[in-house]
């Protein structure tokens, strides 16, 4: 029998090294982790005993600040500004965690408590108080993209293509952050319908419709097979892949336009013509060097932009047999985009190919009135196309808003440069689109409009206009 | 023999040690200062331990030297955590314990002539354990919490029925499986060839339909496992076959595939374990909420922990009623494991675990030098039965298994669990005992022997 019991308590030592292990698991593994989770209220719990910083708009409007309540602890409080752009900045509360511009930002904004000492000072009340910041959003531009939106869902983004700084990032529904502090207000935010906690400009996902037939000409025109002059057919509909692919509402084309004519009227038949001959690889390239399928350079949360699985919604690799690269180059096919993404675009060909890093905060400013960092001063991201081919592009762009289906997008006496979609999804359902930079000669903004399932909507109709009021705003 | 009591004393140094510096950081960190309630309260603690080591070795003075010192180390740590949360839980655990000593002492004192006469009463002590397993589902002092039943109230108290009825049950085997260990071990060929007779698996069957029914009942998977895996523990002992086990363990997934289809609870609890930090299984009523903020505080506790007294705890301060407003529930029985990790980090949770080691090491030790199979069967039982209550506990907080209220046994607070685990000790100390004297008196009599 001794044999046995000996045998147990090996059996119980190994039960026993999986407890340590378990543990080990938590406390130093997953432990970044797990003290990151959004329903981890310790983050936020401990931060409440310190005064966060205020958060401003660039041009010194209030966002949010720190109340001191009766019993010592401080409670976030937002402004109508800030409900504006509920998404991007977020909201800090014990109840609900952190999120958006609040958790990405929580070091500065609490003044970096992290060693356990400053922690346990924090904790017993003596007092630390968390650094100012000063975000990239214009309260004007936020203010013309919520109204232009006009409660429809969708979302809007501008950038300024100088510094890279989000001028605007508006997510319709949106909600009160001030909400998030109760129970009864969180069931109020639940049931708003349309689900306002995301933010739809960076984790959004559409069809990007015509839009990407920028990136598709990007891609031509890169490949040195195409120039802004070379002819195309227009004509419709296309056999691709067995089945049809027509102009939208089944316009004819010519069989010998520009590649400028092309864009101009966004005809389809005449990119999937072009993308069947480039084939997948120069368009994976391309779409690769605007950022998509990975992360974009930006200190917010999103997703990725690309081709997407269907049932797993994990990203396919672009030359995937099973992708069908004509569709994908005139924004259909499983292409799922962020209106972040094509902004990123835009700006892109704004800034002369060059991609721009990506900013919602401007500076942070410590209690003493120091700027600790200086963060939206225009890094670049590296280069999507060469200056050739984004001024080629510009001046396409340039006639899409002077004479094609983006003519509401101009702005007097300035020069716009544009591109629109219209996503069909499903029936008359549309998701109209706008992409696009002023002044063309010399950018300084570029934009994304984006809104969902809209009944017989086109971009140039419905999203152009937002776009125009944006800039206009912006300029 | 003086030297021997002084070193027996001097093995409390450690729980010593551990109540001084405990109540005093848990101070420093709550208030600043040291007031003298709590040395009061750590000196009368310690004033307790010492009183139920010198019981042990006045009535067992050849009883295991180390057990009890390793329970003090526990029961200190525990109330120190205790005294973190709420003064007043640690005097209620010190209520308990001075309860604890009595039932420990009273073992002792009824069982002194001989442990073995525990033999002839298993079946009462049988149907006894099944009574208290079933307590929590009679209506009007049966309660549910989380949708397993596992305590009784009856009046101002609270009794968690499995406690005793673990000691039931491996009372229960260890009679039987000495009896009728020989039935088990027969080459006779059974069905399939390869088992044995079906009334030799009756045992197993037995255990293992307690088990289900009880899972089926009571709701709780941890308390199966527990069962379950201290009985095939004991019978695989009995008949030293591996085959038990092994169809045990594949009966019990069976069982268990079974029961999880037809049980919502069960399925609910295994989804919270699967995806604690789902928000879905995080808001839902019974859901993760529980398990997601022990992984939270753990996180939070990292390598080296907070401090004991650092770790955040409550919402907000105490509520006129001297309600708690804990952000990590139950932090004072089920969720205590979560609360020393957060305190004391990696390094403490795994020295606890150590801890608890060392008792199961000595608790196997006493069942290797016992002499007759009833004892070995008992010591071992018990101690499976402790190791297997840890892991069950520690396990669920530690999300290696689906969560189960059942307490860290000395450590944290509850009645029932500090009553029950001071009999185990003394069952223990008592089989220890007998069998070292046992071994001495054997000694004495050989050297005397040839002296003559």
């Amino acid at each position: 029998m001794n044999r046995g019991v000996r045998r147990i308590f090996v059996l119980v030592i190994v039960l026993f090294l999986v407890l340590m292990g378990g543990t080990a698991r938590w406390t130093v593994f997953e432990s970044d982790k797990l003290d990151k989770n959004d329903l981890n209220g310790r983050l936020a719990l401990k931060t409440e005993r310190v005064p966060r910083g205020t958060i401003r708009a660039a041009d010194g409007t209030l966002l949010a600040k720190s109340v001191k309540q009766k019993d010592g602890t401080y409670v976030r409080h937002y402004t109508a500004a800030a409900k504006q752009a509920s998404q991007l900045l977020g909201y800090a509360y014990t109840l609900a965690g952190l999120s958006g511009m609040e958790k990405v930002h929580n070091d500065d904004l609490t003044g970096k408590v992290k060693s356990a000492a400053t922690l346990l000072s924090a904790i017993r009340g003596s007092n630390t108080k968390g650094d100012d910041v000063i975000s990239t959003l214009e309260p004007k531009v936020q203010q013309a993209a919520i109204t232009g939106l006009n409660g429809r869902v969708g979302a809007a983004v501008a950038i300024d293509t100088k510094t890279g700084g989000i001028l605007a990032m508006a997510s319709n529904p949106g909600f009160d952050p001030n909400d998030e502090a109760t129970r009864a207000g969180r069931k109020k935010i639940a049931a708003i319908s349309g689900s306002p906690s995301i933010n739809r400009a960076t984790a959004g996902q559409y069809p990007p419709g015509s839009t990407m037939k920028v990136v598709t000409t990007a891609a031509a025109l890169a490949s040195g097979k195409y120039t802004p002059d070379s002819t195309v057919s227009g004509t419709s509909p296309l056999v691709v892949q067995t089945k049809p692919l027509s102009n939208f509402h089944g316009e004819q084309f010519p069989a010998n336009i520009t590649l400028t004519d092309a864009l101009t009227n966004s005809v389809n038949t005449a990119f999937a013509r072009v993308a069947e001959d480039l084939g997948a690889n120069p368009i994976a390239d391309m779409m690769k060097n605007f950022g998509f399928n990975k992360a974009l350079p930006v200190d917010a949360y999103g997703l990725a932009s690309g081709v997407r699985d269907s049932k797993s919604h994990d990203l396919l690799p672009i030359k995937d047999d099973t992708v069908d690269i004509a569709r994908v180059a005139i924004g259909q096919e499983r292409l799922a985009v962020t209106p972040l993404q094509m902004a990123f675009v835009a700006a892109t060909i704004a800034r002369g190919g060059d991609k721009p890093r990506l900013s919602t905060v401007q500076r942070v400013v410590d209690p003493d009135g120091r700027t600790l960092s200086d963060l939206g001063n225009g890094h670049s991201a590296g280069r999507a196309v060469s200056q050739r081919v984004a001024s080629q592009l510009t001046a396409m762009m340039e006639q899409v808003v002077k004479e094609g289906t983006g003519t509401a997008a101009a702005l007097s006496g300035l020069r716009v440069a544009g591109k629109t979609g219209s996503a069909e999804v499903g029936g008359d359902l549309v998701d109209p689109w706008f992409i696009g930079f002023a002044p063309a000669e010399a950018p300084r903004v570029a934009v994304a409009v984006m809104m969902e399932k809209l009944p017989n909507a086109t971009g140039g109709v419905d999203a152009a206009p937002i776009a125009k009021a944006m800039m206009e705003a912006a300029l | 023999m003086i030297l021997r009591r002084a070193r027996d004393l001097a093995l409390l140094l450690p729980a010593s040690l551990l109540v001084a510096i405990g109540f005093a950081s848990v101070f420093a960190n709550n208030t600043g200062e040291l007031s003298n309630l709590s040395l009061f309260y750590g000196a009368g603690f310690l004033g307790l331990c010492i009183l139920a080591h010198l019981i042990a070795t006045i009535a067992l003075p050849d009883a295991d030297p180390y057990l009890l010192p390793l329970v003090a180390v526990l029961a200190c740590f525990g109330l120190v955590e205790l005294y973190r949360i709420d003064e007043s839980l640690a005097r209620e655990q010190g209520t308990w314990f001075i309860i604890g000593i009595a039932a420990f002492s009273a073992t002792i004192y009824a069982l002194r002539k001989d442990y073995r006469t525990l033999r002839d009463y298993r079946n009462l002590i049988a149907l006894l354990g099944i009574i208290l397993l079933l307590a929590p589902r009679i209506p009007g002092i049966g309660q549910a919490t989380n949708g397993a039943y596992l305590s009784v109230v009856i009046g101002p108290i609270a009794f968690q029925p499995t406690e005793i009825a673990k000691l039931c049950l491996v009372i229960y085997l260890a009679s039987y499986l000495a009896d009728n260990r020989q039935l088990l071990v027969q080459e006779a060929k059974g069905p399939f060839g390869i088992l044995p007779p079906l009334k030799y698996l009756l045992p197993l069957l037995a255990v293992w339909g307690a088990t289900m029914v009880m899972l089926f009942l009571i709701q709780d998977i941890g308390s199966a496992i527990m069962y379950f895996g201290v009985g095939l523990a004991m019978i695989y002992l009995a008949t030293d076959k591996l085959l038990y086990p092994v169809v045990g363990l594949s009966m019990f997934a069976v069982g268990a595939r079974v029961l999880y289809e037809w049980r919502p609870t069960i399925q609910r609890r295994v989804a919270a374990w699967d995806h604690p930090l789902d928000p879905t299984t995080y808001h839902a009523t019974g859901g993760s909420y529980q398990l997601a903020q022990s992984l939270f505080s753990q996180a939070d506790g990292g390598i080296l922990g907070q401090g004991l007294g650092g770790s955040l705890l409550q919402l907000a301060p105490p509520g006129p009623d001297g309600s708690l407003n804990l952000i990590l529930p139950a932090a004072q029985n089920d969720f205590i494991y979560a609360l020393i990790v957060n305190e004391t980090g990696l390094i403490g949770a795994v020295g606890l675990l150590l801890v608890y080691l060392l008792i199961v090491w000595r608790g196997f030790k006493v069942a290797l030098v016992a002499h007759d199979s009833f004892s070995k069967l008992l010591a071992a039982g018990l101690s499976t039965v402790f190791a297997l209550q840890v892991f069950v506990i520690v396990g669920g907080v530690t999300k290696v298994i689906p969560l189960t209220g059942v307490t860290l046994p000395f450590v944290s607070s509850g009645g029932s669990s500090i009553v029950a685990n001071f009999i185990l000790l003394a069952l223990l100390l008592l089989v220890s005992d007998r069998a070292r004297r046992d071994t001495r008196e054997d000694q004495e009599r050989a050297r005397g022997g040839a002296w003559r």
